[in-house]
């Protein structure tokens, strides 16, 4: 924390304090950093014998998911990351890290294979979100996410998410549910990007600093949230400056959660991991209006209903709301 | 001087709009009264209005069964988010037009007598978007379907997570899809109808994980927003992208079905879906439901007044799809 403070101190000009906005900002732009280190990077500096796996079984191979085994202090472990590629042909190949419905079936697929191997998952999350487009929807991407986040939702294996850049959306998700969340301090998680969020709510790209701080998607704020547990710092300007430092930083902490996780029996592991999502998200229980108790209802009164022809055709039409018919809010993803 | 009579409908607006609706497929103009007996079908295209949390819970269930539960829960503003607005007051200006606390109304009913635990949702509110109200309402309702071993039926209509609640929101969907995990490893069924719109985190959560997908016809159904779509990628959209058909096409829905038919088709389905006793040698024994008086005379009624608009046979999804397009 001291760290952390000062290390954004040093990057501050003393003279000018960084304001919020400008301060998410500055961490959206670090997390999409073309230099900052990936999943295979990652494990290259803090893994042994790492052997990657292909394909989903079912349509091909996607290069935006890496998945496979390594040995991590000496844990075997399974893994699965998204992978942005480094240059724009590695772009290419990889889709820019954005995966189609095959990258999650791939992951799936490796998951399901650590359950039964007993081994623990590490995930490695950084993705803008899950690809849009005709091939995708084709392919079920919907169907991918939602399978992939009940599948480890159930896993009966220790699962660590870490959050090492961009957090987009529901193809982040897909492979970040875990029995602990990890963020690198310049992640970044959130529900849409910032740039579609602005394009929504303030109707202009061009708010979407304004919409990143709205959204507090800082992996401080995540914490604050509860949606992440711990927020590892990172070296100097960011990850992309001393990848080995980062790696270096990350793994006692990935270590430490894997033997803690792994000292505790299967079925308290699952069922803390179900309550720690069952627990998310803010309501209040207001007094509801006097809720009139199911009548008893006679004999007569069915047959009275019945032989009433206004609450035949399936109740009354529905005045005002019912005709509303506006264009769907579609982006609200 | 000649004296000028007020009109009583002034001829500018011959079609006032509490009283017309126009179809936005066919532009005919469209009596809202009638409109509301057809539920809400374009009597001439065959166009799905979106239907309101309260009519929908009309068409499927049995008349006078269903018990609202959870009816107090409300948003909170975890984020303190203000864009234009602030979401507090976005949120109470939406509980004022529609009439509910926030996008999701669920509770028990029954489907020919069969108990079912219903969850619907209402794209008035909001869009339709999922924040922890809507995400604790789903997982609720599949815990009572689990708690109770009854059928879960959950009526989508949503443009996706709510972006006010920022990734809590995003959370539901973890939390929905595992609470479903659970009822699937209780062999609990659970039937999805996937209403026009159903996209984003709603789809990509519990609206594509029915045992059974049902959809509307032509309904919006997708993961990312054309414009996200459009900006990402520099291609021609397939016609027809984005659509119950094009789900149906591609293998995600297993019925598309008209509106009229839809509670005749899902009492169809419950009596298989159903969950099945399972018996102390392994062997399976179907639940039959408990007589219901209303369920049986409404059956014999509808022997006595034969109504065109309710096809006693069930009609093949696409055909009846075809028969209303033409």
């Amino acid at each position: 924390m001291v760290d952390r403070l000062l290390g954004r101190s040093r990057e501050a000009p003393p003279d000018a304090p960084l304001d919020a906005k400008a301060d998410v900002w500055r961490r959206v732009q670090l997390a999409r950093n073309l230099r900052r280190p990936r999943t295979l990077e990652l494990l290259g500096e803090m893994a042994e014998e790492i052997v990657e796996l292909h394909g989903d079984r079912g349509f091909g191979d996607d290069a935006a998911i890496v998945a496979g085994f390594a040995r991590l202090d000496g844990h075997r472990i399974a893994f699965v990351g998204q992978q942005k590629g480094a240059d724009t042909e590695e772009n290419i190949r990889r889709n820019f890290g954005m995966p189609h419905p095959e990258g999650y079936r791939k992951s799936m697929r490796v998951m399901e294979l650590a359950e039964r191997l007993g081994l623990p998952i590490v995930t490695f999350v950084d993705v803008p979100g899950a690809h849009p487009g005709p091939e995708s929807e084709e392919r079920g991407i919907a169907d991918a996410i939602a399978r992939s986040v009940g599948l480890m939702s159930r896993l009966r294996t220790p699962i660590v998410a870490v959050i090492t850049g961009e957090g987009g959306s529901g193809g982040a998700l897909a492979i970040a549910v875990g029995d602990v969340v990890i963020a690198l301090e310049n992640a970044v998680y959130s529900v849409i990007s910032p740039e579609g969020c602005a394009s929504i709510l303030w109707r202009t790209a061009d708010e979407a600093a304004t919409a990143a701080l709205a959204m507090k998607m800082s992996a401080d704020d995540q914490q604050a949230l509860g949606v992440v547990d711990i927020v590892v710092p990172e070296p100097g300007e960011g990850a992309h400056a001393d990848p080995v430092e980062t790696a270096r930083r990350l793994r006692p902490i990935i270590v430490g959660e894997l033997e803690r996780l792994g000292r505790l029996p299967t079925d308290e592991l699952v069922e803390a991991r179900y309550r720690r999502y069952r627990a998310m998200g803010a309501y209040t229980e207001v007094a509801a209006p006097a809720v009139v108790p199911p009548p008893v209802r006679g004999l007569g009164d069915r047959l009275r209903d019945l032989l009433d022809p206004t609450r035949w055709s399936g109740g009354n039409p529905i005045p005002g709301p019912s005709r509303r018919d506006e264009p769907p809010a579609r982006e609200e993803v | 001087m000649p004296i000028k009579l007020p009109s009583f409908r002034p001829h500018k607006d011959a079609h006032p709009p509490d009283l017309w609706t126009k179809c936005p497929s066919c532009s005919e103009m469209l009596f809202n009264k009638q409109l509301d007996k057809a539920d809400r079908v374009c009597p001439t295209c065959g166009h799905h209005f979106r239907l309101s949390a309260g009519a929908r819970l009309d068409s499927l269930l049995d008349r006078g069964s269903f018990r609202e539960l959870d009816v107090g829960l409300q948003s909170l503003d975890p984020l303190g988010f203000v864009d234009q607005k602030p979401y507090p007051d976005r949120v109470a200006a939406a509980q004022m037009a529609t009439g509910l606390r926030d996008a999701a109304v669920r509770g028990i009913g029954t489907i020919e007598g069969r108990p079912v635990s219903i969850c619907v949702m209402d794209f008035g509110f909001m869009g339709g978007s999922m924040g922890a109200v809507v995400g604790e309402k789903v997982t609720r309702a599949a815990e009572d379907a689990l708690a109770d071993r009854i059928p879960l039926i959950i009526v989508s209509a949503s443009g996706g997570a709510r972006m006010q609640e920022g990734t809590l929101a995003l959370m539901q969907l973890a939390k929905t899809c595992a609470a479903l995990e659970r009822l699937r490893a209780a062999r609990v069924p659970y039937l999805s109808i996937m209403s026009d719109p159903t996209t984003g985190g709603v789809f990509a959560s519990y609206a594509v994980l029915g045992d059974v997908n049902l959809a509307e016809p032509n309904a919006l159904i997708g993961f990312a927003g054309a414009r996200v779509t459009a900006g990402t990628i520099a291609q021609e959209l397939p016609s027809g992208f984005q659509r119950a058909e094009f789900l149906f096409d591609h293998g995600f829905v297993d019925r598309v079905v008209h509106r009229r038919e839809l509670r005749h088709e899902v009492a169809l389905l419950l009596r298989y879906l159903a969950p099945a006793e399972i018996g102390t040698d392994g062997s399976t024994v179907e639940v039959r439901p408990t007589f219901d008086p209303i369920g049986f005379l409404s059956s014999l009624a509808d022997k006595v007044v034969p109504d065109a608009s309710q096809p006693e046979e069930p009609v093949p999804a696409r055909a009846s799809r075809e028969a209303a397009d033409g």
